[in-house]
């Protein structure tokens, strides 16, 4: 049976009415990452067959520590590492019936936007292979891209799942900050890292959100607040007031400007009210997260020492060396309160910012990225290459807050335009309720399943 | 000498005695375990491993902290300090920076001379403790069973001048370290660790000294690897000593960190320290915030004991003790509750008693050893009770036993005629054998007298 183009949920459910068996779903997978990944290079490690156990097969980023399985975080520091211990998110997948059949390339410590960074060579654009697929969960998104696994999970620190899911035309999801457990996730900044899911549907993401989210005795920063069940949420069709603002077009793309005032259309069609708010620029999320994440990953990154597990610190990249100075830096005495701190009072002053947004809107809507997909090796010319793609997408994670990337169109070059959908703390059902009535409205214009048809 | 006047302050660490360590489920006591048997991902600080904080540990911080009158701060969080250390595998100690559990405490003492003194507690921390290295002629091993253990760190104001009262605030310290039953406080396994810091300022600034305001002199010498009470007044005394070496000189001495050899009696320096290291502290975001209600510092404030110095007013006053017996008692929480036990049940056989104040007795059978405390309390009962009788006397078997002893020893009796008194106590001591007890040795003293006249 040829299920090219299933989603998980409807894989999951011809393996219960036993219309396909779960070995030829694992075979069905593994040739299409045999056929199709040394041109995309989306995967580190792909398990050999006989390794794969039993499971619908789903794609992990190499940052999830995995028992028995390697762990790179792309760097040439873990190249060999191989965990003693799960993840609590790959532990969750695997108590649910799903299996790891290979681990994603990803920037290195996923410090980029590109997955240029990585030690084991850039992932390309399913696309088109000579752009970057974004980052730094490029190889997720690039493997969901071109279907060669139904679902990938990613990590996000300030946009590494929602611009990699833009420019590669996936939905990505990325949860509110403590609402999935961050335990066996290889740190990268600590107050801002979650784990979400790259998907082809809306569904499959609030069914992986409903298996990985949750309180965990091993993340003391994870939330009390139950997990609803996100999949019974989409049922009912929600009417939302969305808010737009003027500050998050700024420096777009036309071409993304007017596939979003579509898309904004499309709601108004579908009874929702667009309304529109004022935020604090965008543009001052950007020091803000690039302050404290380089703080956090100086300190992070201290414990790679190479004396108990990996190579010793000469097998850092450079983009990890130039971050490691930078935090220390700015953590130094006599720099801390200009730097970290003024960070981090200005990180309120935005979470303030987005509670008194909310009371007025359900969401904010804009574009994911400012651009579509860069052309590989375009990151070089520019030093804060990822804080600059990811402007749109640092607001909500310094603030912490849910978001969406939905794909809504395509460029005159054939590359995907992205919608992001921001919404108020453990906000993820009615994310995802608005979401699934626009897939359901407009099928992504068709971008998702034209993505997988070109990986025949 | 005479001329200096020492300022020392103190930096104690003590490891909790918690089931598990800090912020894993690991076993926190690690004495004489394989090594690095008692290790995880999180202690390890293996990739992707996060911090979950002991709720036991910081509940107990909050006791010593109460018990040496600090104010606990009802925001208080985890900080990051950072430095390369083989034994510290994050390269980083999670620690606590601006905002300890504890702060601004203070403790009463009377001192060596007798004299109330209050020194002041600048604050007390909840950190982590780090690996053992183990250093052989192959290499070093790293034993990781003791990182990540709970470990309190206690630093005082620089109240002390001179190493006896050092000694005598660290004794006590113990002691109320073992009352909240939070630490064994052992030096020996390394439970209590003792970090002065001592230097001088000259006498020709006493008059600040007395404003109860001192120009604390522009450097300071630290102590470390000190493991007995004895031993920090040996090093502080060797320290005052080499520093006023170098004044005496016309020298300044050296901002360093020194440790101490005991076999030798001396410091010797470990490392000088140019500047303050820059630990590059910053909020643990692993660990959210901690704040603390009044209703649950209430409720936790009602669990501390009564405190070795409140217990000796106590005994003082109720019991009607002398100081020094008080002290000893109090000294031991178990030998304490001991004398309390024993006075409980001796409450219910009163009429056995004659001696009104018999809370006293029992205070000195205990303290001078005369009934052993680790009896059970039936066995003492008995003992004491035996003891409080007064004995009666049997006239005529007294008369009897004599007149026995002084036909049988005519040598001793006649020295005794011939003026050597002291041989009476000997005669007494003959005749208590023969009664086995059963008379007053003052009453067999008198009739022996009486006797030979």
């Amino acid at each position: 049976m040829n299920i090219t183009g299933y989603t998980l949920l409807e894989i999951i459910k011809l393996v219960k009415k036993r219309q396909i068996t779960i070995p030829e779903v694992t075979s069905f997978f593994y040739n299409r990452i045999k056929k199709f990944n040394q041109r995309l290079n989306a995967f580190i490690t792909v398990l050999d067959y006989q390794q794969i156990k039993p499971g619908i097969p789903i794609a992990v980023k190499d940052n999830f520590c995995t028992k028995g399985i390697k762990t790179t975080a792309a760097s040439k520091v873990l190249a060999d590492f191989i965990s003693p211990y799960e993840s609590t998110v790959t532990d969750k997948l695997i108590k649910n019936g799903l299996t790891i059949i290979g681990k994603t390339n990803m920037d290195a410590w996923a410090h980029g936007s590109s997955t240029e960074t990585s030690d084991f060579g850039p992932t390309k654009n399913p696309w088109n292979i000579d752009y970057s697929p974004g980052g730094s969960s490029g190889g997720s998104v690039a493997a969901v891209s071109a279907y060669l696994v139904p679902a990938a999970i990613g990590s996000e620190t300030a946009g590494s799942i929602r611009q990699p899911a833009s420019w590669s035309g996936v939905i990505g999801l990325k949860p509110t900050y403590g609402r999935v457990s961050r335990y066996g996730l290889i740190a990268m900044g600590s107050s801002l890292d979650c784990p979400g899911p790259l998907t082809i549907s809306v569904a499959d993401a609030a069914f992986l959100l409903k298996v990985i989210a949750g309180k965990d005795n091993y993340d003391a920063t994870t939330s009390f607040q139950e997990v609803p069940d996100y999949l019974k949420k989409l049922e009912k069709n929600q009417k939302f007031v969305i808010g737009i603002t003027d500050e998050y077009f700024e420096g777009v793309l036309p071409e993304i400007k007017n596939k979003i005032f579509t898309c904004l259309n499309i709601f108004r069609k579908l009874g929702h009210k667009i309304k529109k708010i004022k935020l604090i620029s965008p543009k001052y999320a950007i020091s803000v997260y690039t302050i404290i994440q380089r703080a956090e990953v100086s300190s992070n990154l201290a414990r790679y020492d190479g004396i108990r597990f990996g190579n010793p610190r000469e097998f850092l990249g450079s983009e990890a060396k130039k971050r490691i100075m930078l935090g220390t830096y700015t953590l130094s005495h006599g720099y801390y309160e200009s730097f970290y701190k003024k960070a981090q009072q200005f990180r309120t002053l935005i979470i303030e910012d987005y509670i008194k947004a909310f009371k007025e809107v359900d969401f904010i809507i804009s574009p994911t990225t400012p651009t579509t997909a860069f052309k590989l090796g375009e990151f070089e010319k520019y030093p804060f290459f990822g804080e600059l793609m990811d402007m749109l997408n640092e607001p909500a994670s310094v603030a912490g807050l849910p978001a969406i990337n939905l794909p809504a169109g395509l460029d005159k070059n054939n590359l995907p335009i992205g919608m992001q959908i921001v919404g108020p703390y453990f906000y993820e059902d009615r994310i995802l309720n608005l979401a699934n009535q626009f897939e359901k409205e407009t099928d992504y214009f068709g971008v998702i399943k034209k993505g997988i048809l070109r990986y025949q | 000498m005479k001329n200096y006047l020492p300022i020392i302050g103190l930096e104690v660490h003590v490891e909790l005695k918690t089931k598990s360590k800090m912020f894993c489920q690991c076993s926190a006591s690690y004495f004489n375990r394989p090594a690095n048997s008692q290790t995880c991902p999180v202690c390890l600080g293996l990739p992707g491993a996060l911090p979950v904080p002991n709720q036991k540990a910081i509940e107990w911080t909050i006791l010593l902290g109460r018990a040496l009158n600090c104010q606990i701060n009802h925001f208080s969080k985890f900080d990051r300090k950072h430095y390369f250390y083989p034994d510290l595998p994050k390269g980083y100690q999670i620690s606590q920076h601006d905002q300890p559990i504890a702060k601004d405490g203070w403790y009463k003492l009377k001192n060596y001379k007798g004299e109330e003194k209050t020194y002041k507690i600048r604050r007390v921390h909840l950190e982590e403790d780090t690996g053992k290295l183990i250093h052989t002629t192959d290499g070093t091993l790293i034993d990781f069973n003791r990182s990540g253990v709970p470990l309190v760190e206690i630093v005082s104001e620089p109240d002390f001048h001179n190493a006896e009262e050092v000694k005598e605030f660290l004794e006590e310290l113990q002691i109320l370290i073992r009352y909240l039953d939070i630490s064994d406080a052992d030096m020996e396994k390394g439970t209590m660790r003792l970090e002065p810091n001592i230097s001088l300022i000259c006498r020709a600034t006493k008059q600040s000294l007395t404003k109860n305001k001192i120009n604390l002199p522009n450097y300071k010498v630290e102590i470390k690897n000190i493991n007995s009470f004895r031993f920090v007044k040996q090093a502080i005394e060797y320290e005052i000593q080499r520093q006023s070496d170098i004044f005496n000189q016309g020298k300044q001495p050296k901002q360093e960190t020194r440790g101490y050899d005991a076999e030798k009696n001396l410091t010797y320096s470990l490392r000088v320290k140019e500047e303050a290291a820059d630990y590059r502290y910053f909020p643990e975001p692993d660990i959210p915030p901690m704040i603390f209600k009044n209703d649950f510092l209430n409720k936790l404030f009602k669990k501390v004991p009564e405190l070795p110095n409140e217990k000796l007013l106590r005994y003082q006053n109720k019991f009607k003790l002398n100081y020094s017996d008080a002290f000893i008692l109090t000294r031991n929480k178990k030998m304490a509750d001991y004398f309390e036990l024993i006075l409980n049940q001796l409450s219910k056989r009163k009429k056995e008693i004659r001696i009104i104040d018999y809370p006293k007795e029992i205070a000195k059978f205990i303290v001078n050893k005369k009934i052993a405390w680790q009896l059970s309390a039936e066995q003492f009962i008995e003992k004491a009770i035996k003891l409080m009788t007064p004995v009666v006397t049997d006239t005529n078997l007294l008369e009897k036993v004599i007149k026995e002893v002084i036909k049988n020893n005519s040598q001793a009796v006649s020295d005794y005629k011939k003026g050597k008194t002291n041989v009476l106590m000997y005669l007494v001591g003959q005749a208590m054998k023969d009664l086995k007890g059963k008379a007053e040795a003052k009453k067999v003293l008198e009739k022996i007298k009486e006797k030979l006249s």
